[in-house]
């Protein structure tokens, strides 16, 4: 819909009243809100403040994908949720929350996964795509849908204590199109090498900011208003509260839009990001198995590759060696007996197994299955999970 | 002497140092001495061709050395090298 056709009821004008104020917004801005349609990709961490400050400012319709349901581990930054929500549909919660913000929007649920196969359709109906996924094929999905679809992809992403921000794909007055996602990074990490937010954790706060960051970008986007984050890159380190703005440039060899294009449709993009990549077998144990050699009283080697913090919140008497410094401790552990090694999942330990078998060429490792959160579940449920 | 900041994925192998000093002419010069320092950077900052890989980015002081002269950017006394790999996080589960 065209703005200037907007109409405002007078509980809107009182609503909206701190903005319309303001003179380098105005009503019209607030005209340009409410007539625009935001795609909000994931509903966690970012996507929290992202719904919660596009909801408040009166950002006409909202679009949430989310097909995952609240846990009690979200709580501590998607604050877009409570513990009576916790099992619920993370889509539908948002939804039921942001309506009560603001009643005066539309909100469209979408309870599906953000696929190859629905992107450009759950897309096309929307002006700006916000993106708050939280792994490196779905960022890449995300890109790809918005460039081959000519929309603005607000991006932010976040990890431990590090935030990033951009807007990528954005069509200036002079119809320049800026930079995406695969200038600043044309292919992502093999997997493994970054751990995940699971794996390595975030601080609940960050996501708040970076995700405050992100739903402003959206409403310069859409207004206009300001110098958008287009052709730059901003970074916040919330460890030493320091914050960088790089600039970024098209590059010619985009396979998107670079000179010579041979992306012209969405790929398989689990593949593209080296996930379907077989990963060779370990020698595997159950935590049952474990339990009868410790009750049998076998003579084996016991090995924890978790980080500290994970270890001093529960452990299981092993010894500690982080995966980041295990081949570097290579020698303390054993050849001649067996050995066991577990992390919380046991992915971490099979890394780790992988490792010390290439480089150092051991047999006698095993990895324990489903790591201490399984020994917990079948073993000793007394124990703390984390 | 060129400062350059680690970022938190690869602070573990710095010995959680974020800023490090590195008196260096070029941006390979740069990496070559903080790689023989700190030998577990290796695999993160140079792929099997001896390039940066295109999921790190290496910006020299605001700008990205892939628009500069790449490996070979000069390194200006006092420049910041930032060093800023692709993170994916948002809503972790």
């Amino acid at each position: 819909m065209n703005h200037e056709e907007i109409q405002f009821s007078k509980e809107e004008l009182a609503r909206y009243n701190r903005h319309i104020i303001i003179k380098e917004f105005g009503l019209e801005s607030q005209k340009k809100l409410k007539a625009a349609r935001v795609l909000v990709i994931g509903s966690g961490g970012l996507g929290s403040p992202v719904l919660l400050y596009l909801a408040a400012a009166g950002v006409g319709t909202i679009g949430i994908v989310d097909f995952d349901v609240v846990d009690d581990s979200n709580l501590q930054r998607q604050v877009l949720f409570g513990v009576n929500e916790v099992g619920k549909s993370k889509a539908e919660a948002a939804k039921q929350r942001l309506q009560s913000l603001n009643p005066y929007i539309d909100i469209h649920v979408h309870k599906v996964q953000f696929t190859s196969k629905n992107a450009l359709d759950l897309i096309k109906d929307y002006d700006v795509v916000a993106d708050g996924t939280d792994n490196f094929p779905t960022r890449y999905l995300v890109n790809d849908a918005c460039v081959l679809m000519g929309k603005p992809n607000v991006y932010a992403s976040i990890f431990q204590f590090e935030g990033q921000v951009s807007v990528f794909n954005y069509t200036n007055n002079k119809g320049e199109v800026g930079p995406n996602y695969r200038d600043l990074y044309a292919t992502p990490p093999p997997p493994g090498l970054v751990p995940s937010c699971a794996e390595g954790g975030v601080l609940g706060v960050l996501p708040g900011i970076i995700g405050s960051l992100q739903a402003l970008e959206v409403i310069k986007v859409i207004t206009g208003v300001g110098e958008i984050l287009s052709g730059r890159f901003f970074i916040f380190d919330a460890l030493n509260f320091e914050a960088r703005t790089f600039n970024l440039k098209r590059n010619p060899s985009n396979p998107l839009n670079g000179t010579n294009p041979t992306i012209k449709e969405l790929i398989d993009y689990e593949q593209f990001c080296g996930m379907k990549a077989v990963e060779r077998p370990v020698k595997e144990i159950s935590v049952r198995e474990l339990q009868d050699w410790q009750v049998r009283g076998e003579d084996f080697q016991f090995i924890d590759v978790r980080e500290q913090h994970e270890y001093d919140i529960v452990n299981l008497g092993a010894e500690l060696i982080p995966l980041g410094v295990v081949a570097q401790h290579a020698d303390k552990i054993d050849r001649k007996k067996k050995v066991i090694i577990h992390c919380k999942t046991g992915n971490r330990s099979a890394k780790a197994i992988r490792e010390l078998e290439d480089k150092f060429g051991f047999k006698n490792l095993y990895n324990l299955k489903a790591g201490i959160f399984g020994y917990i579940d079948e073993v000793n449920p007394k124990l703390q999970k984390y | 002497m060129a400062t350059v900041i680690i970022p938190t994925p690869l602070r573990k192998f710095t010995n959680n140092k974020v800023r490090l000093t590195v008196q260096a002419k070029t941006v390979s010069d740069m990496i070559q001495k903080l790689t023989s320092e700190f030998p577990d950077l290796k695999k993160h900052l140079l792929d099997a061709n001896g390039s940066v890989p295109s999921f790190i980015n290496i910006f020299v002081n605001d700008d990205d050395i892939r628009n500069l002269q790449r490996e070979q950017t000069v390194v200006m006394e006092n420049a910041t090298v930032s060093i800023v790999p692709a993170i994916a996080g948002g809503a972790p589960q």
